[in-house]
């Protein structure tokens, strides 16, 4: 197989198949909550739940001051590889190419040199929160061999667009399919991982506040 | 806990759990990411820095259950995990063991007072305090209960009070009350406006409760009551996580405020208590309650509010406050404990994290009931001690008896010299006298 075969196989036919179970499984993922359901509360309400639900969802991403001070760390390092992965995934313009491509809508993106620089940052993030969670000992002692596969199946997409971006890897084709691929893999991944959290957790975010909030108070 | 214990199995347990996971639980175990942000919620885990305190840690058992039955992946690792057990001869390991359960015990029970401060800060909005009193189901139902939580839901069912306390231990306190405030303290008044609750620990250890009460709703002209036939409010099934025991104990005041035709309930200075009647006691008996649930301090802030409280005088020293966390974090009452403050106090100062934020005292959730938990119901108190250190107050004021007891003993543990008082005593201190109130009301 030459590059060229290998780039076509990871555009044409890899690619869908990786959407399709990606898109499948999350649904399956959430449907699998979902229809769990919840009991009916006879306890009389205090709070309403929708909008509180609604509030924490987004205040989730901005800590209260004592968590900030306790975890610096976490809080600083991992909200900026989050938004820098969000925004090379979002804002480079050949990825909004793609997606117009395919879905039909489209936004303006960044320049080039503020997407290799955010992904530089991102990449470095990545990096500093493997050794974290290599050394801190609370993480070392929850991890799993599944939160080093979802960190590895995470950077290698960034390495390789950042590496293909640079031309770092020759013949261009292959630089491009194996960025390509490495994308696949982290899609076929994530309904099976905790990766899940991308969606899941703006669901579990809704019931916590919505939990709280029926007692009167905006968690 | 009535059942022998031949009746407790892992397999009981298990099922448990099948019944306890709903929606919000599964889109918890899907989203958590192992950051450990909850480790430094919890008082448990910022005192001792052992790892296995980690909050979310403490729900291993169930989570593996929910990802081999509750998912997918789970079902179809399972399906091929037995297939090779079959292929080669031999038997499947189970997934969760008595020796598994045994380990998780102290975990789920004497690490945790259930306060909730990690549900308020995980970035993945996990509300790992609603799944830990669901993991408790599964925990009875298996045999792996603490001793003194179960001893004391015993005794809760058998004699109505989880420290055995009895009418009569009551009603000699009732008398010394009725002969120091000259008040009559009504028992079996029908119609009253409210049923007044305590708790067993209140009754035996801070006795003064009664009498402010007892002054203040005389103050205010409020009709209340006590029942004779119950006068509990702590809920034992709901700490050691027993639907059916929740429920009986529940049914008791139920059936006693319905008999008494009242149309509203007061649960003491206790929080645990107010979240056992408020919030789950409906759920429990699976209806509505045919009458409103307060704690003392919402009934107070009212009273307060409606100008029914008159007060004289303040206190001068520098008084604190600690936020019981099933009052204030687990329940939305935290402005109301403030107002009253105002009214009494002239030199306030919160602690620095309060309200919806405020640590543990360390000894909520069946760990004060659970004697082998004591060591780490002290480490625990340290994050309170912290707390205190910083504001430095001549006093601290709470509102819930297991908080208070917590923080005398842990403060004279570390020879601190910081009396704890209750709110309402406060309150009942600094009511304007009856006979100064009418002769003001002649002169004018």
């Amino acid at each position: 197989m030459t590059p060229m075969d290998f780039l076509l196989l990871t555009k044409g036919p890899l690619f869908s198949l990786a959407i399709a179970i990606f898109a499948l499984g999350i649904l399956i993922r959430l449907f699998e909550i979902f229809a769990l359901g919840r009991a009916h509360n006879y306890a009389a309400a205090r709070g309403n739940e929708v909008i509180p639900g609604l509030k924490t969802m987004y205040r989730r991403f901005n800590p209260d001051p004592g968590t900030f001070k306790r975890s610096t760390f976490d809080v600083v390092v991992g909200t900026l590889w989050h938004v820098g992965f969000v925004i090379a995934l979002l804002m480079f313009i050949p990825h909004i190419e793609l997606i117009k491509s395919t879905l039909g809508v489209s936004w303006p993106g960044l320049p080039n040199p503020v997407v290799d620089a955010v992904t530089a940052i991102t990449l470095l993030g990545l990096v500093a929160v493997l050794i974290h969670r290599l050394t801190h000992p609370v993480k070392r002692f929850l991890s799993t061999p599944q939160d080093y596969l979802i960190w590895a199946v995470t950077f290698l997409p960034v390495l390789t667009g950042y590496l293909a971006y640079h031309r770092l890897i020759n013949p261009y084709p292959l630089a491009l399919g194996l960025h390509i691929f490495t994308v696949e893999i982290f899609l076929i991944v994530l309904p099976f991982t905790k990766l899940t959290h991308i969606f899941t957790a703006f669901v579990a975010r809704y019931y916590n506040g919505a939990i709280f909030g029926r007692k009167g108070i905006q968690s | 806990m009535t059942q022998g214990a031949h009746s407790f199995s892992v397999e009981r347990g298990l099922n448990a759990w099948r019944e306890e996971i709903d929606a919000p639980v599964a889109a918890f175990f899907s989203s958590c990411v192992h950051c450990g942000l909850c480790a430094q919620a919890c008082p448990f885990f910022v005192e001792t820095g052992d790892p296995k305190y980690t909050p979310i840690h403490k729900l291993e058992p169930m989570r593996l259950l929910w990802e081999q039955e509750f998912t997918l992946w789970g079902k179809l690792k399972k399906t091929v995990k037995d297939r090779v057990d079959a292929q080669l001869g031999r038997a499947p390991k189970p997934l969760i063991t008595d020796e598994m359960l045994e380990e998780w015990e102290p975990l789920l029970y004497d690490s945790c007072s259930m306060c909730g401060r990690c549900s308020m800060v995980c970035p993945v909005g996990n509300d790992i305090h609603y799944m830990i009193r669901k993991a408790r189901e599964g925990m009875v139902a298996s045999g792996h209960s603490p001793e003194g939580l179960v001893a004391a839901s015993v005794r809760a069912v058998n004699t109505g009070s989880p420290m055995g306390l009895q009418w009569k231990t009551l009603d000699v306190q009732i008398k010394h009350v009725e002969t120091a405030t000259g008040l009559e303290v009504p028992i079996d008044k029908q119609g009253a406006e409210y049923l007044v609750l305590l708790s067993s620990m209140e009754i035996i250890n801070f006795p003064e409760y009664l009498e402010a009460i007892t002054k203040i709703f005389d103050h205010a002209g409020v009709s209340w009551t006590l029942s004779k036939t119950c006068f509990e409010a702590t809920n034992a099934g709901i700490q050691i996580g027993s639907k059916d025991i929740a429920a009986t104990l529940v049914q008791r005041v139920v059936d006693a405020a319905e008999q008494l035709q009242v149309k509203n309930v007061i649960s003491p200075e206790c929080g645990h208590a107010y979240t056992a009647i408020r919030w789950e006691g409906p759920n429990a008996i699976k209806r509505a309650y045919p009458f409103k649930v307060y704690h003392i301090i919402e009934v107070l802030d009212q009273l307060r509010a409606d100008g029914r409280i008159k007060t004289e005088g303040k206190e001068m020293d520098r008084l604190s406050m600690h936020d019981p966390c099933n009052l204030a974090r687990k329940s939305g009452v935290v402005q109301q404990q403030r107002s009253l403050m105002d009214l009494v106090a002239s030199n306030f100062v919160d602690l620095k994290e309060h309200g919806e934020f405020q640590w543990c005292c360390g000894a909520g959730g069946g760990v004060s009931s659970n004697e082998r938990a004591e060591p780490l119901k002290l480490a625990a108190f340290k994050r309170k001690k912290a707390q205190i250190e910083e504001v430095e107050p001549e006093r601290m004021v709470t509102m819930c008896a297991t908080c208070r007891t917590q923080l005398e003993e842990g403060l004279e543990e570390f020879n601190m010299d910081i009396p704890v008082v209750g709110l309402t005593e406060i309150i009942a201190d600094h009511l304007v006298e009856k006979e100064v109130e009418n002769k003001k009301a002649e002169e004018s």
